[in-house]
């Protein structure tokens, strides 16, 4: 397991994956697409068939309720301000949602454009990922969104090591938080990678 | 938020002044949450990356988000304020607005 580097020369950032990481990361990537567009970005409980009208034509105006997107898209304004929020979340939410999706197919990109086949077979298949600066800070905004989002799933805490450190090796749980961890790692690197 | 006045409080005429100070203070900001997930290292990278700070004041604004739980990282009108908070969103951290007190 290796981070991100940056290139001398190129400036490039660059780092190799082995394809069982590769893959790993399309698929959170595209779950974390499937996600965005799962929960419809409309308001479906609404029983008023005016607003849902309008709904077609701004975007949604409450909180998802999948506590994931109500994390990756939180309100703007404090819980006094309920019309102001559902104001600015009518305007913003759906640009938000496209840009956290397209961000998380650039890894997609990223990763089949370095030779990532469909279905990885070969056992010591490694990807060498390499990309511009404005590419790694989409990637960092996408590992931020995964990062986010299993770890809301997860509802981990700050300093809540030592619970996770406890579960059995084979607590599903327990695995996911380490895949939460790895993709912690690559953040770091990434960001070390781009300012260092 | 402080306001730069040169009145004396005591000769002061509250109507004169008033109007004025209003004017000159930045009626909006923009908070930033603490939340568990977010690397420090990120944070510190997005203040700098979007406001443009320095690093030794988006690491201060870091620290205060991290410790207090929340900090004000601009002001300004909530318009303006209004686009930060969606650039933190994009950015993946929890960030609100309100009238600053």
């Amino acid at each position: 397991m290796a981070g991100f580097v940056r290139h001398r020369r190129s400036k490039h950032i660059i780092a190799t994956l082995s394809g069982f990481e590769a893959d790993l990361l399309r698929s959170l990537a595209a779950q974390l697409i499937e996600l965005l567009h799962n929960e419809a970005a409309i308001p479906t409980e609404s029983a008023d068939p005016l607003e849902r009208l309008f709904a077609d034509f701004s975007g949604p105006t409450t909180l998802p309720e999948d506590p994931v997107l109500a994390r990756l898209f939180p309100d703007a304004y404090g819980a006094d301000e309920v019309d102001a929020a559902a104001e600015f979340r009518r305007f913003t939410e759906s640009t938000l949602r496209d840009g956290k999706s397209r961000a998380a197919a650039t890894i997609i990109d990223t990763l089949e454009e370095a030779g990532l086949p469909t279905e990885p077979t070969e056992e010591e298949l490694t990807i060498d990922v390499e990309m511009d600066g404005p590419t790694a800070e989409v990637w960092m905004r996408a590992l931020t969104d995964l990062r986010l989002a299993l770890g809301t799933r997860l509802e981990v805490e700050e300093g809540d090591e030592d619970y996770w450190y406890s579960l059995p090796d084979d607590d599903p749980r327990g695995q996911a938080h380490h895949i939460y961890e790895w993709l912690g790692y690559l953040q770091e690197t990434l960001i070390h990678a781009l300012t260092a | 938020m402080g306001v730069v006045s040169t009145a004396s409080p005591v000769t002061a005429d509250p109507d004169l002044v008033t109007e004025g100070i209003t004017l000159v203070d930045t009626p909006w900001v923009t908070v930033v949450w603490n939340d568990p997930v977010n690397l420090m290292s990120y944070v510190t990278f997005v203040f700098q990356k979007y406001f443009g700070y320095s690093k030794k004041k988006a690491e201060k604004l870091m620290l205060e988000v991290h410790q207090d739980g929340k900090s004000v990282v601009s002001s300004g009108s909530r318009e303006e304020m209004e686009r930060d908070v969606q650039a933190m969103h994009e950015y993946g951290l929890w960030a609100t607005l309100s009238k600053s007190e």
